[in-house]
Order: structure tokens, then sequence, then C-alpha cells
């Protein structure tokens, strides 16, 4: 008989205690032994994590107002420029970006030591921050000037609100070029001397449930430590599959907005990056827990690093003109095994995601179901699965 | 004897003075380069392998800090904060010298100093700043 399985009566599990639940690695080897339909009867749900460089976050404060009213028109935090453009005492401060006086590439590599997702670090580990806001004074926000510190209990609101995370797979970056490139993927010698990649494989959230089939608006994460919520399918939101000659699967395209309270989250899930020669940039550590509704999630949930693929983009020369054809397609078992061969090269692989940490959010999400008692949530709607997004356009200058 | 690794720092006044010729020729040393770097004030810092009989090379040493050079043993020069370390791995693969690599299958990023040629790519390239420099 089919498993099928609601995400109410997973919810009256946890609540009884009784919930069976394993990180997206435990469920491998179960479903190996014992076969889908009797692992997905067992398990009740799959924990993912991952834990990466995402650009593409970042956060908006409700600072409160001064005396007298000020309508905050420009706001730097520790000299990074955070986007005020949206009412009198509310900013949003990206990850990327850097102080007004960052020597940026010029001298290059850049260096980009400091940048707005290190403000969001050092606001979420409750060090003081320099708030300087300029105004240009109305007759009911007369005020045009502050310079002050706040600490993130001093705001009315903090909310962490990135605008794509948790990308379902990434490219393997090398170099064909004939010199060192600095890329959001690393630093890449040339010729082919290394390759990059940035996926935690078999943990990876999305790479787990690729057709979308449990994760919606409202599903509720492990975001940066804390709570937080799916808000929205991510900016270039476009999943695909395409099935290998050899069998490996290659999901890749899908993306999450999330969203969650900044207050509760915690440092060691949310720390600025410094990106030599491409910019600053902040680590985000995610979680999804995928309710094992049926058969076909429990498969989906438990392919292996063995069985899932990731393309091999050269980033010396045609990634930056725009046209990355994949140079090949490797599974992320030879990634992880520390090189692979491409065009006849055998080439070293690092990682520039942090599986060990993606394998901590996985188990500690575990515990928080079975032991703390953190609930699934129903999403309110589903994210558009394969074939079900519009095809990514690019930019057309008129 | 095996070789010492050491890091030598010397003004403007003695960047242009043939000393590795002076170490090779005087005191029978045997030198292996492994970082050199003038700055733009012409001050200058070494890596280097020094190996040779126990007199001479003592005697090579006050040779250089009759110059004024100022010499350090090289370990302990690098370290890895493993606070700041969220054992990504980007470092892993521009370690020149291996010293840096990853823990399979546990995936950590571990710091083998005694490996270290003091490039300080990994210092450049960690995102983290986890890779520290101590002079």
């Amino acid at each position: 008989m089919a498993v099928e399985k609601s995400i109410d009566e997973i919810n009256a599990k946890i609540k009884s205690g009784k919930v069976v639940v394993m990180t997206a690695e435990e469920v491998i080897p179960l479903v190996k032994e014992k076969g889908v339909r009797r692992a997905a009867a067992e398990v009740d749900v799959v924990t993912t994590g991952t834990f990466g460089i995402m650009c593409s976050s970042g956060a908006y404060f409700n600072f409160g107002h001064t005396k007298p009213r000020m309508r905050m028109h420009k706001v730097w935090l520790n000299d990074v420029a955070a986007y005020a453009g949206i009412a009198a005492v509310d900013a949003f401060i990206g990850a990327a970006e850097v102080p007004d006086n960052d020597p940026l590439n010029s001298v290059h590599p850049g260096e980009f030591r400091y940048g707005g997702g290190h403000v969001i670090h050092d606001l979420v580990a409750r060090k003081p921050v320099r708030l300087r806001a300029t105004s240009y004074g109305t007759d009911c926000y007369p005020r045009r000037e502050i310079n002050t510190t706040i600490t993130i209990d001093d705001l009315n609101q903090a909310v962490l609100f990135n605008p794509r995370n948790a990308y379902q797979n990434y490219n393997v970056a090398v170099n064909l070029s004939d010199k060192t490139i600095y890329t959001y993927l690393g630093v890449l010698k040339p010729h082919l001397a290394n390759a990059n990649y940035s996926t935690a494989g078999q943990l990876s959230p999305l790479l787990k449930d690729p057709y979308f089939r449990t994760i919606g608006i409202g599903t509720k994460i492990f975001l940066g430590g804390g709570i937080g919520y799916v808000a929205w399918q991510g900016t270039q939101h476009c999943p695909s599959m395409t099935t290998l000659p050899d069998g490996g699967k290659l999901p890749e395209g899908g993306t999450l907005a999330v969203i969650g309270d900044l207050k509760q989250m915690r440092p060691e899930w949310l720390i600025g990056a410094s990106l030599l020669g491409y910019g600053a940039s902040l680590t985000v550590g995610l979680g999804v827990p995928i309710p094992v509704l049926n058969e076909e999630v429990m498969y989906w949930a438990s392919l292996s690093d063995e069985e899932l693929y990731a393309p091999v983009i050269d980033y010396g020369i045609a990634y930056p003109a725009g046209n990355p054809e994949p140079l090949g397609y490797v599974s992320y078992a030879q990634l992880k095994s520390g090189s692979i061969t491409i065009e006849g090269k055998e080439i070293p692989t690092a990682p520039v995601a942090s599986y060990s940490r993606a394998q901590q959010i996985a188990r500690i999400l575990k515990r928080w179901i079975q032991q703390e008692g953190f609930l699934l949530s129903k999403p309110v709607e589903l994210l558009p699965s394969i074939g079900e997004a519009p095809a990514l356009k690019t930019l057309q200058e008129k | 004897m095996s070789p010492d690794r050491i890091v030598l720092r010397f003004t403007a006044a003695v960047s242009d003075k043939p000393i590795i010729y002076h170490l090779v020729k005087n005191y029978d040393l045997v030198v292996n380069i492994l970082k050199a770097h003038i700055n733009p004030h012409k001050e200058g810092m070494m890596v280097m392998e020094l190996q040779g009989e126990p007199e001479q090379y003592a005697k090579g040493l006050e040779y250089m800090r009759s110059l004024g050079i100022t010499i350090q043993p090289l370990s302990q020069q690098v370290q890895h904060n493993e606070a700041l370390c969220t054992h990504c791995g980007a470092c892993t693969n521009l370690c020149p010298a291996g010293a840096l690599y990853m823990e399979r299958p546990a995936m950590t990023v571990n710091f083998d100093d005694e490996k270290c040629v003091v490039c300080l790519m990994c210092v450049k390239a960690c995102p983290y700043k986890a890779m520290e420099v101590h002079f």
C-alpha cells in the first residue's frame, strides 16, 4: 500500500513524541537497505542544511523615531550605506554593500574586509553599531542629521530578508584563462589548476525536494541559527531537472526567498564574508525540514552524493562573457573526494561552502523537531515546480 | 642537521646587499628561499630554509644580525583561528605547501604549521579572516 501522510499527522506525532526524524545523510543508507516504501513509512521528516556565502541577503530595520523627528534620507551603519528610501526610520542593508570609501578593486584584488554582511553579523553578535543618517528636513520631520550608536536590542524591528538563498545547485568553477582570477567562488588558478564548488550536495535543501512537492510559502525553516520562513520563490527561481547519460541527476535553478526575526538568530550562523577581488557578502546557515508525505518525496530526499551532479563551468572566459556552456558534469561524490577529471586533466577540488556546518544544521533541526516541539508548517502555496516558472530572461539593452 | 625555517626582516639600507651570496660563499650554508618580498619602502622580508655546519650556521646568523637583519623562526608565524574558521575549505586549494588541507570524510579544514611556507595566500583568501599572521 502506498505511503501517504499529511503534515497534520506528522505534527501530531511531533506533539506525542513519536515522530521519526532523520537527516538527509542518514536516510541514504536506510533507503538503500530497506527501499523507498519502507523508509517512507518509517521516517516522518528529513532534515537538510546548507552553510555558504549567499549574496542576495540583507536585513531591514526600524530604528525608532528621534526627537525632533527625522525622515532619514541617507543611512549608514558602520559606514556601510543602507537603503532608506522605504520610510522615515526604516532602512534595508544588503549583504554585498561596502563602505563608501572602500578601495574596491582599485588595487586588484581588493580585500573587501567589511560590508553589509559584516554589519548584520555584528548586530546579531550584539555589538554596538554606528548609525549615521542625513536628511533634507521637512515640516513634519525637521531633523537633518544624526550620529549615534545602536545595538540590535535598541531597534523596534530587525528582520533578515534574503531575496535569493539556498541555490539548489551551483556551478563548479574552473579557469581556462592564462591568469589567476578572483571570483565569488573563490580564487581560481589558470589553466584548469583547481576547481571550486559551493553546494552541500546530499544535504542541500533544494536538491532534496527538486519538484517543490513540500517547500512553499510559509515553510518554517532553520535560518541563521533561529527560526525563519520561506517567504516566496527566490529571485531567478527557475527549477529544472536533467538526467545525464550515466543516470546522474542534475536538479538546478531553484531558489528561496526567506525571512525571519534577526533578533533571535545567532552570530555563528550569520557571518560576514570577504571574497578577495569580488566583494563582501553574508554566509548564511539554512536548513529545511522535508515532511515525508509519500514515497516520491522520500525518493528525492534520499539521493546521495553519487547520484547528484553539478555542471563544470569556465569562469576565466566563458562565464564572464555570458556563454557558460558546461565543460562536463561531475558528481558531488567526485567533488568531495578531492579531485575531478576535466578535459582529461585531473584537478584538485575545494569546497567554498562548509559541509561540516551543513551537517550540524541538519542535526540541530532534527533535535528541534524531536525534542523542542518544532512543528512543521503547511505551506500557504507551493513554489513553482519544474516547468512552472517562466524561463529566465537576460537583460536586453535598448 | 635538518634545515631550519626562518624569517628574515631587513631595512631598506641592506635590501640591495648580496647577503645570500655571502651565506653560501663564506659560511658554506645551503639556502632555499621560500618567499621573498620587498615593499614600496624597500624594506625586505624573506622566508628561507637554512642548513649547514653548526659553527658556520651560527656565524652566518651572526653575519646577518651584524647587518641589522632580524631573524625569527618560522613556526607559528601563521595561525589557524579555530573560532573564526567555518571549515568551508576555500583555502585548501590555494596552499602551495599542502599545510592547509581537508580532512576527509569529516570535511573539516586542518592546518599543519610545520609545512607552512608563509606565502600568506590563505590570509588573503579566507573569507572569514581565520588565518592570522603573528610576527
